[in-house]
């Protein structure tokens, strides 16, 4: 297999035994890149040259003896993370041209760990929606059948490790964000408990629902590079003071009576029987492998969607009120100041960021901030202990990620509320903080991929991890590369 | 009719941290347009708001001197609208659950004590600042954008302008005793707007409030109230109603004017900063801030009056500055009998440092060396006239009192004999004068008196020159 082909800790065995060099898994990168990019359209920018400079700089740590975990890995990073001197545009034409004199805490902790940039990649404008066809750029295509869209809005990210143009990535998750192009895609995506990981330079969406995570090829990268972006950050006063295990150390313990939650709420008409079918197998999976299903009950699940959509499009609205065109990014020449805002705005923002944003003003004005931002408030801590009760019998709750494999480029673009549905799955463990990972569990008849989720009590990472090692290596699905 | 005002105060006080509210910048006044700013103060994308501990140790200095209750749980909100100087949109502010409640502070009046009760004081940060410098367009200074205040907001307990003038002293005297705030409101480190209303006097109902905003020196608070006061009452009067709105106070013309009615006012959409995580004060903490806390200017008037006997009109003046009324304490400590102190001081102490503006820590006078000037007028050694010209000397030079009269001879004549021949001699000079004194006009005393002191170069003991001179002339 092609270098570009494998996994983070197949190259990290590789470079320490000295059988490969930074430079030539970058060369073989890149060289993919250069052979699938065209096709998939997962990246906004390449940063080919830093690349090389990076890549150039690992070999020469390497050789003095100061390699570190990540030294030469190139790595994908979602094009709403700054990037210091690397534009950062939120796949939006408001910020087309910002270049940011900052780097992201993540970026900052992979620099640290000796990583490659390969470049910035795509997503639906300031990472809203669930398919980059809401990118002010381009739209992604799925790798697996570039008719489709690759699910979003880390859909850059995910595409990019499916099609092997980058190594790993990271995503951010706001209400399924890593998890569900991840299971589109046919890879692992995780979205860490709220607090995990530092949100400094992450481009805010939705402030209390944001996290990042990492997208990649297989379950043990993902613990590798969690070990990486984790921990407490004095510029983040919401990240969690809280001790960061080794995520590695329980990859490969066995999951002998763990107790698998199945929320039947989670099973509902009007989803691809395929995807239900694939589910039900892993859940049989996992008990052949000792593990122990429960039914559970997430009984205000059918409130999630509505809730997200009040407090997600609120923080949202205030938190895209800095691009006015007075201090960067773009602006629309107006009479005076009211016609400059109203022309940079109306013009920098696409259809769906401007949608949010007239939701969220919306809700928060006053009248009827009672009866939706604090109702919604209200319900999300309804949502939160549904997940507390349920892990006192469970150590785990297991679903779908996505109620469907990937759709059609332009199936759902016209209809936001179908679009919304996409992230039915994901929704909840955002409103309730608690972290998530999706792995492949199967394909389609159509050779779609399919993917389930877990979810884990608060800071529980290294559980969901054990059990998805668990039962990813008792199937082959990872192992499938779509054919580009 | 006879009408009542009521007056709420908004007061915005900048703190005296090192650094910004939620970033590391310095908050150093006067520096050139944004050079005292980072990605976090203006704005810039994905930044996260980190708060200084300083300013919130300062609110609730502020807080517990002002007999707030401190809350154990308090958030922060934002206060969400568009302008040039706001870089982010919104203001991070506190709304729901300020950092302190329910306190009040005392003002002196006509030597009457009243309260003033305290709504709130919470904390947020400044805005920058737009420059117009005509052309086609405006600039942008982010230096102040961030810098940390505190909003502290009264009750409608103000009755009056002058009450009003002397809350904002109060307040100001507490924060710069605390050392939390400079309190310069020309410099616009302490603002004030003002909630106005009228009734007729008697009424327990409030009247519709007018919001005064822009009064930005303590000259102005007493000004705009009274013309405001005054428009609301002509206006009722003369039949019409008093509308909500808020108007703007304009220095210049001496009248307040419509800014925007409450239709055009804005809607913030506050909401919980989500940015930011609750803040939980520590019993612990709380404690060992209250005990970090100086003696406070009420305290300080209180002590003064019981302890020292001063009138309240002196101890509350005394007391406005820290370090004025600690110098008046070093006086007294000095031995000085603390009234004559006082009148020193707020007679012709303060009128020399008025005269140049300076403050009292850099006054050449030393606290013991006004004791000692204050004891040789005791010995009389000088006469109190003397003692002024002595006290001028000793502010220029900061010497002692002792060597200038010595240097000077300006020692008293206190000698009955010298005392006597001189007035001897005024009398036997003026014979004219002394007809008409004889003859009933006795305001002439002081004539006879001063010829007295001109011939001994003031040094004549007055109240020996008095009494020999009535003596004399009534002989």
């Amino acid at each position: 297999m092609e270098l570009s082909g494998l996994g983070i800790h197949d190259l990290i065995k590789m470079r320490d035994k000295g059988e490969v060099s930074s430079g030539e898994i970058l060369d073989s990168v890149y060289g993919r890149i250069d052979r699938v990019e065209s096709k998939v359209a997962a990246y906004v920018t390449l940063t080919r040259d830093e690349a090389l400079k990076m890549a150039a700089k690992a070999d020469r740590e390497i050789a003095a003896g100061r390699g570190k975990i990540l030294s030469g890995i190139p790595i994908a990073i979602k094009d709403n993370m700054c990037t210091k001197g690397i534009p950062t545009t939120c796949a939006s034409k408001i910020l087309h041209n910002f270049v940011p004199p900052y780097e992201s805490t993540v970026t900052s902790r992979l620099i640290e760990a000796g990583y490659v940039l390969t470049g910035k990649t795509n997503l639906d404008e300031f990472a809203m929606g669930s398919s980059t066809e809401n990118s002010g750029f381009h739209t992604t295509r799925n790798p697996w059948d570039t008719e489709r869209i690759p699910g979003g809005s880390s859909g850059g990210s995910a595409a990019a490790v499916a099609a092997d143009e980058c190594i790993a990535a990271l995503g951010s998750d706001t209400g399924g964000s890593i998890r569900q192009p991840a299971s589109l895609c046919g890879v692992v995506g995780m979205k860490p408990t709220y607090g995990r990981v530092s949100r400094y330079g992450l481009v805010a969406f939705a402030s209390s629902l944001d996290q990042i995570g990492p997208i990649t090829k297989n379950v043990t990268d993902c613990a590798l590079l969690l070990n990486v972006i984790s921990g407490r950050d004095p510029l983040d006063s919401t990240s969690a003071p809280i001790d960061v295990p080794d995520f590695m150390a329980d990859i490969g313990k066995d999951i002998k009576g763990l107790r698998i939650g199945v929320p039947k709420e989670y099973f509902i008409e009007g989803m691809d029987p395929e995807v239900e079918e694939a589910v039900r197998a892993a859940v049989r999976k996992m008990e052949s492998l000792g593990a122990v299903p429960v039914e559970v009950s997430l009984p205000h699940t059918d409130y999630a969607v509505a809730t997200y959509y009040v407090l997600a499009t609120s923080e949202a609205s205030s938190n895209l009120a800095r691009y006015d065109g007075v201090k960067y990014g773009f602006r629309a020449e107006g009479r005076d100041l009211m016609d400059m805002y109203m022309k940079s705005r109306a013009e920098g923002f696409g259809a769906e960021v401007k949608r949010r944003i007239m939701l969220g003003t919306y809700t928060l004005s006053s009248g009827y901030y009672d009866a939706y931002y604090k109702k919604a408030q209200q319900v999300r801590t309804l949502i939160k202990d549904d997940f507390e009760k349920v892990f006192r019998d469970a150590d785990l709750v297991l679903t779908p990620t996505s109620p469907t494999p990937a759709f059609r480029m332009g199936e759902k673009s016209d209809d936001p509320l179908k679009m919304y549905l996409a992230d039915i799955f994901t929704i909840s463990v955002n409103l309730a903080g608690v972290p998530g990972i999706s792995i492949p569990c199967g394909f389609t008849r159509d050779n779609l991929p399919i993917g389930l989720q877990l979810i884990g009590r608060h800071f529980d990472e290294a559980t969901l991890l054990k059990a998805a090692y668990a039962y990813e290596q008792s199937t082959e699905w990872h192992k499938r590369k779509p054919a580009l | 009719m006879k009408y009542e005002a009521v007056i709420g105060l908004e007061v915005h006080a900048q703190m005296l941290t090192e650094t910004k509210i939620f970033c590391g910048c310095s908050t150093k006044f006067g520096s050139e347009p944004n050079t005292q700013t980072c990605q976090i103060c203006i704005g810039m994308p994905g930044v996260l708001p980190v708060l200084n501990g300083k300013a919130l140790e300062f609110a609730v200095r502020t807080g517990l001197a002002t007999h707030c209750r401190i809350s154990e749980y308090s958030r922060f909100a934002r206060k969400n609208y568009f302008y040039p100087d706001l870089p982010k949109g919104y203001q991070i502010s506190q709304y729901e659950l300020p950092i302190c409640e329910h306190g009040f502070v005392e003002i002196v009046t006509d030597g009457d004590v009243r309260k003033i009760g305290i709504t709130r004081i919470h904390m947020e940060e400044d805005a920058g600042k737009n420059i117009h410098e005509g052309g086609a367009y405006s600039f942008v200074d982010l230096n102040r954008a961030g810098v940390p205040l505190m909003e502290i907001v009264s009750e409608p307990d103000i009755r009056s302008p002058r009450e009003a003038s002397e809350y904002m002293k109060k307040l100001r005297a507490i924060l710069r005793y605390l050392g939390v705030c400079d309190g310069n409101m020309e410099e616009g480190s302490l603002r004030c707007d003002a909630n106005v209303s009228i009734r007729p006097a008697g009424q327990k109902e409030y009247g519709t409030r007018a919001e005064v905003k822009n009064i930005n020196s303590f000259r102005f608070v007493e000004k705009a109230l009274e013309y405001e006061i005054k428009r609301q009452i002509q206006l009722v009067e003369g039949g019409g109603k008093v509308v909500q709105e808020t108007r703007l106070w304009d220095a210049a013309r001496g009248m307040t004017e419509s800014m925007r009615s409450k239709e055009e006012a804005h809607d913030y959409r506050y909401f919980p900063e989500p940015d930011l995580v609750p803040i939980a004060v520590d019993g612990k903490w709380l404690d060992e801030i209250r005990a970090s806390l100086p003696e406070l200017p009420d305290a300080k008037r209180k002590r003064f009056v019981g302890d020292f006997g001063l009138p309240e009109y002196d101890a509350d003046l005394l007391t406005s500055e820290r370090p004025v009324a600690e110098w008046f304490e070093e006086v007294v400590a000095a031995g000085a009998q603390p009234k004559a102190a006082s009148n020193w001081m707020m007679g012709e102490l303060m009128r020399l440092l008025n005269e140049e503006n300076r403050p009292i820590d850099e006054c050449a006078i030393k606290p013991e060396q006004l004791a000692s000037m204050l004891r040789l007028i005791d010995a009389g050694t000088i006469s109190g006239k003397i003692a002024k010209a002595v006290f001028a000397e000793m502010y220029r030079t900061g010497r002692d009192a002792e060597a200038i009269v010595k240097e000077k001879g300006l020692v008293q004549i206190s000698d009955q004999s010298e005392i006597e021949k001189a007035v001897d001699d005024v009398i036997a000079g003026n014979p004219n004068e002394v007809g008409r004194f004889r003859a009933g006009e006795e305001k002439l005393l002081g004539f006879f008196v001063g010829q007295v002191m001109k011939k001994t170069k003031g040094k004549a003991n007055p109240r020996m020159l008095n009494d020999l001179m009535k003596k004399k002339l009534g002989g």
